[in-house]
């Protein structure tokens, strides 16, 4: 497409070779982007659930999934409105071992991950194993706050943000890919920010 | 009784925009006409992407909501905030004029579309923007009740659409200074803003920054309205 008549862009020649393209570094800044109003999720009326296509669903309650080995994750996170954060740390639990519990049957190949809320957002099976998903409680060292998608949010840092489903209640397995809340609205299926997989045909 | 079918249109291609109107809405904000090589067809409430190339291949692009109402025009109006440090949001206020052309995709974004029942916007700061297509709609299609509006602003001067936006279902909330003859006290959007204007059955529509998002909702939560009838569209810093 044409260039922009005068634009350059700014911080040329130090663009951060971490950051995807058409991305910006947000800083200290976490900006909030959710479609619903902010739910307040009590601790003990909080569950996260696996089902679908899986052996045996299980259901954790809070107390239940923090008896559970803990996994960490450092880096940085993308959202698609173009602002990405790094050095970010994340507390929770890896997606492997919620599965292992589960047990995820041969024929699952996709996920839809749902949040107390009602939001959804599907996922392919492999972009939520072997160390790339959580669920996660804290961030930075502090417990998530309402805002970020606590108490707990699904967290999958190396797709676009809108697929780490805040206030997460669940995943279900599936054999077939299932569209979630902004997919039927249009953006992309995957959300592959070195992609720039913002939008669905992307 | 006004109805649509299906839901909100999905994002079409990119296409070249060629600007045809630039107009001062408030000291930080512009509105641009675009005029597209096809016509667009998106609902009220919509966004569309704006992407800026330079020489060097590097771009940047952001969501900027639709001011005007739906129609079968090839013409659409943004308005953009100038946001502090926005890449975006200042070169667009800062250089371009009449004549330019600009990538844009569109239209984005279905949970903020309004599907023509009645509704309740409430708009803070820039929040109005996409509230201000609805209510131009319900006005074009002579049924200006379909869509009433609470809108705040901080002054007089900071008032988006100020003429165009009056109207018997407008009410406007001024937070630190009020113009001559307002009845309204300066200060903050409050329970009784949102009941005096939100009879019987409406969902409601908030668009704000998020600290003015997390208040209306609360305000409306409160009011009375469930929180499946209440769609937000939280407008953060995305320069």
């Amino acid at each position: 497409m044409a260039l922009t008549r005068g634009f350059t862009g700014r911080s040329r020649g130090t663009r951060d070779p971490r950051l995807p393209p058409g991305q910006y570094d947000a800083g200290a800044n976490w900006p909030v982007l959710h479609a619903e109003p902010t739910p307040s999720i009590d601790t003990a009326r909080w569950s996260f659930e696996i089902d679908g296509l899986v052996d045996e669903p299980v259901r954790w309650s809070w107390d239940e999934i923090h008896a559970l080995p803990t996994s960490r994750y450092e880096g940085a996170i993308h959202c698609v409105t173009t602002w990405s954060k790094f050095g970010m740390r994340f507390d929770g639990v890896s997606v492997d071992t919620l599965l292992d519990a589960a047990g995820v049957r041969d024929d699952a190949t996709f996920a839809l991950a749902r949040s107390h809320t009602g939001y959804t957002t599907n996922l392919r099976l492999e972009d939520l194993t072997d160390g790339k998903a959580w669920v996660v409680w804290d961030v930075n060292g502090a417990p998530l706050t309402d805002i970020h998608g606590g108490p707990a949010r699904l967290l999958v840092p190396h797709l676009y943000f809108w697929k780490s489903a805040k206030w997460v209640s669940g995943l279900t397995l599936l054999a077939e890919d299932q569209q979630g809340f902004w997919e039927v609205r249009g953006y992309h299926d995957r959300g592959d920010p070195w992609l720039e997989q913002r939008y669905q045909g992307d | 009784m006004t109805s649509v079918s299906g839901g909100p249109p999905h994002p079409g291609p990119w296409q070249s925009a060629t600007v045809t109107g630039v107009c001062q809405e408030t000291p930080t904000a512009k509105t641009f006409t675009l005029m597209l090589p096809e016509p667009c067809s998106f609902w009220a409430g919509q966004h569309v992407v704006v992407r800026l190339t330079a020489p060097d291949g590097y771009r940047a692009q952001r969501s900027y909501s639709i001011a005007s109402a739906p129609s079968n025009a090839a013409e659409l109006d943004l308005t953009v905030e100038i946001l502090q440090g926005g890449e975006v949001s200042g070169f667009l206020n800062e250089a371009v004029e009449v004549g330019d052309t600009l990538d844009v995709r569109g239209p984005i974004g279905g949970h903020f579309a309004w599907d023509l029942k009645p509704a309740l916007g409430v708009g803070g700061g820039s929040g109005v923007v996409p509230l201000m297509s609805m209510l131009r709609h319900a006005r074009k299609l002579g049924e200006p009740d379909l869509f009433r509006l609470v809108v705040s602003a901080r002054r007089p001067e900071d008032l988006y659409y100020s003429t165009e936006i009056q109207g018997p279902g407008t009410s406007i909330v001024f937070t630190r200074a009020v113009p001559d003859g307002h009845a309204r006290q300066p200060g903050r959007l409050t329970a009784r803003d949102l009941t005096t204007t939100l009879d019987g059955d409406r969902d409601v529509y908030v668009c704000g920054s998020t600290a003015f998002c997390d208040a209306a909702t609360q305000l409306a939560a409160a009011a009375g309205v469930p929180a499946e009838r209440i769609r937000v569209e939280r407008f953060g810093f995305s320069g």
